[in-house]
């Protein structure tokens, strides 16, 4: 057990060194949403009424970050399915190793990849005028929501990079997901503008329950269409933890086992 | 004692469509060196991949330092090391970094990792460019990283997969020394080559495997002895075709073979160096100055072809690579 952590740590090591070595895509993974930030806030910023208190970057900022960290599961596939394409794999698995070291040491480099471009999105955000109003304990609580989150679905991406023969296919296919889930969601817009069965659709999507939990944490209001009143709606921060566990339950058992096996 | 038993292996793909592996089977004795030798698509990888660990067998059973490789694969990962077909290191890393690593994952010290990596480096010629990511390495400097990784903890048992596949005539010559001296330091070493001249060179016995079978195995002078012993080789101006002949068939007392082209006679002798004195003698007395004349001990590629009836198309001859050094 000991030796299947500390496993899982020079796994993660090696990532951030690869990160040292090639910082251009620590540079990009943080541009990116950065981006993504600058534009909505100033694209569709002005075209978006709230009536929020603080203006649309308020509700933007919570929804920037879910999608960002919901593309963890992109970047975690696709890094894995490089790996195992490469020979390097059947070194690894020839090492005296705990099976499980590879996957669980790759969760937590694209997590520790994460803090810092939470970090980075944060102080983007804080320059085009987003400011939580509920404290730094809540702030601070959303941040690690938003952590656990982004952990929870690298395991998906665990799957999916074990699954897929290619990493191309992997990255593509990771963004077929995420795509329509982040906007399919409270995301970017209130959803009270959507068809009636998408807002069902969409007040159950776990990226709108993170979304919301992570409004109610920065003391943003959130405002619900169809759907207002539904448990999802009423309780975000539980509806995304039962997410977070039931994605866990589900798809760390899988993954292991179709790592162990992958070679069969 | 053997170090390593495979038996009756079988392994195919594509719901046995491909038969990988048709009942092979073979042993190692320890501290000796076993070469397997066949053409593309043989079973080379498949068997090395299975001794490994990295692959179960459909049937069959296999055992690793007496540790059998399907049910105590954990066991047996902690006494092999493994030199796959491609070099199996971090690209992005330096040389530096992946050894550590590994030295890390093998469970030594944080110390005991750098001194061993250094050791290593030092070893196979590495030291100056340890500080590179391995992208800018060659494919010579790759393949001798990766058998650095694969010695970290002194294994008891080696897998080597074509290890000089892909290297050029003085890479390949680096590798077989430093092949030679693991082999003095005891190791027991499973190699595979398309290379012949690879087997014979490094090899105490050679399993010569086609279509997932062993088809031949023994130490290199036995394969040849199946092939037939050694053949005197003369060639003379075509004025003296018909006195040579006579004069190699009385010293030969076998069939007499003649290559009109080449003006090559050719016999099969059994007292070798007295047979090619005894030849030069008479020709001699008889005035006859041959343009060449030599001993040919058949060559392995001879053995495959008459193993198998076909020429091993697919067995690349080994480039002027180290002209027989002769091992021990
Ligand atoms: N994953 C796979 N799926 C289907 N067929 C495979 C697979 N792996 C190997 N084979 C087939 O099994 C046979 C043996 O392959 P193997 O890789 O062991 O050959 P080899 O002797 O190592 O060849 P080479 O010299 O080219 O490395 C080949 O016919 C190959 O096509
Ligand atoms: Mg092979």
């Amino acid at each position: 057990m000991k030796n299947a952590i500390s496993d899982a740590l020079v796994i993660t090591k090696r990532q951030l060194l690869q990160l040292a070595r090639v910082p251009e895509v620590l540079i990009f993974s943080t541009i990116q949403p950065v981006m993504f930030v600058l534009l909505f806030r100033y694209v569709f910023g002005g075209s978006i009424s709230t009536g929020q208190p603080g203006g649309y970057v308020q509700l933007l900022m919570p929804g920037i970050f879910v999608q960002t960290v919901a593309f963890t599961l992109a970047a975690t596939a696709s890094g894995l399915a490089e790996d195992m394409g490469k020979g390097l794999i059947d070194r690894f698995r020839s090492l005296p190793i705990s099976r499980s070291a590879l996957v669980v040491g790759r969760t937590l480099g694209d997590s520790l990849l994460n803090i810092v471009v939470l970090a980075v999105m944060g102080i983007a955000g804080y320059v085009v005028g987003w400011r939580p109003t509920s404290g730094l304990p809540k702030v601070l609580l959303a941040f690690l929501f938003l952590l656990l989150f982004g952990y929870a679905l690298s395991w998906t991406g665990i799957f999916a990079g074990l699954s897929a023969r290619d990493a191309r296919v992997v990255q593509n296919m990771s963004f077929m997901i995420t795509f329509p889930l982040t906007f399919l969601s409270n995301a970017f817009a209130p959803t009270t503008g959507m068809p009636r069965a998408l807002q069902y659709f969409a007040e159950w999507n776990p990226v709108s329950t993170m979304v919301a939990a992570c409004r109610e944490l920065f003391g943003v209001e959130n405002q619900f269409g169809a759907t207002a009143g539904s448990f999802p709606s009423e309780n975000p921060l539980a509806m995304s933890l039962i997410y977070m566990v039931l994605i866990m339950a589900i798809f760390v058992p899988l993954s292991v086992r179709k790592y162990k096996n992958s070679s069969k | 004692m053997k170090s390593v038993i495979a038996k009756h292996l079988i392994k195919t793909y594509r719901n046995g469509e491909v038969k990988a592996l048709d009942d092979l089977s073979l042993d190692v004795e320890e501290g000796t060196v076993l070469s397997v030798l066949g053409p593309n698509g043989a079973g080379k990888t498949t068997t090395v991949r299975i001794l490994a660990t990295l692959l179960s067998p459909d049937s069959g059973n296999a055992t690793v330092g007496g540790i059998d490789v399907v049910k105590n694969p954990e066991k047996v990962r902690e006494i092999i090391g493994l030199s796959g077909q491609y070099a199996a290191v971090d690209e992005t890393l330096t040389g530096w970094d992946n050894l550590v690593m590994f030295s890390r994952l093998y469970h030594l010290g944080k110390q005991a990792s750098i001194n061993r990596t250094n050791e290593l480096l030092e070893r196979f010629s590495l030291t100056e460019s340890a500080r590179r990511p391995i992208k800018t390495y060659s494919g010579g400097m790759r393949r001798r990283l990766d058998l650095a990784a694969s010695l970290i903890v002194r294994p008891k048992v080696l897998f080597l997969d074509e290890p000089t596949t892909g290297l050029d005539p003085r890479g390949r010559q680096e590798m077989w020394g430093v092949i030679e001296e693991l082999v003095k330091d005891g190791v027991t070493l499973l190699l595979t080559t398309q290379y012949l001249e690879e087997a014979d060179q490094l090899a105490d016995e050679i399993a010569v495997i086609d279509h997932g079978k062993v088809i031949a195995r023994g130490t290199s002078d036995v394969l040849k002895k199946q092939v037939g012993g050694e053949r005197l080789e003369v060639v003379v101006e075509s004025a003296h075709i018909k006195t040579t002949m006579d004069i190699v068939a009385k010293v030969s007392g076998d069939k007499v073979s003649l290559d009109e082209a080449l003006r090559q006679i050719s016999a099969p002798v059994s007292t070798g160096a007295t047979a090619l004195i005894e030849v030069l003698r008479a020709l001699d007395v008889a005035g006859i100055h041959p343009l060449d004349v030599g001993l040919k001990r058949p060559s392995l590629d001879d053995v495959f072809m008459s193993l198998t009836g076909h020429v091993a198309e697919e067995i690349v001859a080994a480039p002027e690579a180290g002209k027989k050094k002769g091992r021990k």
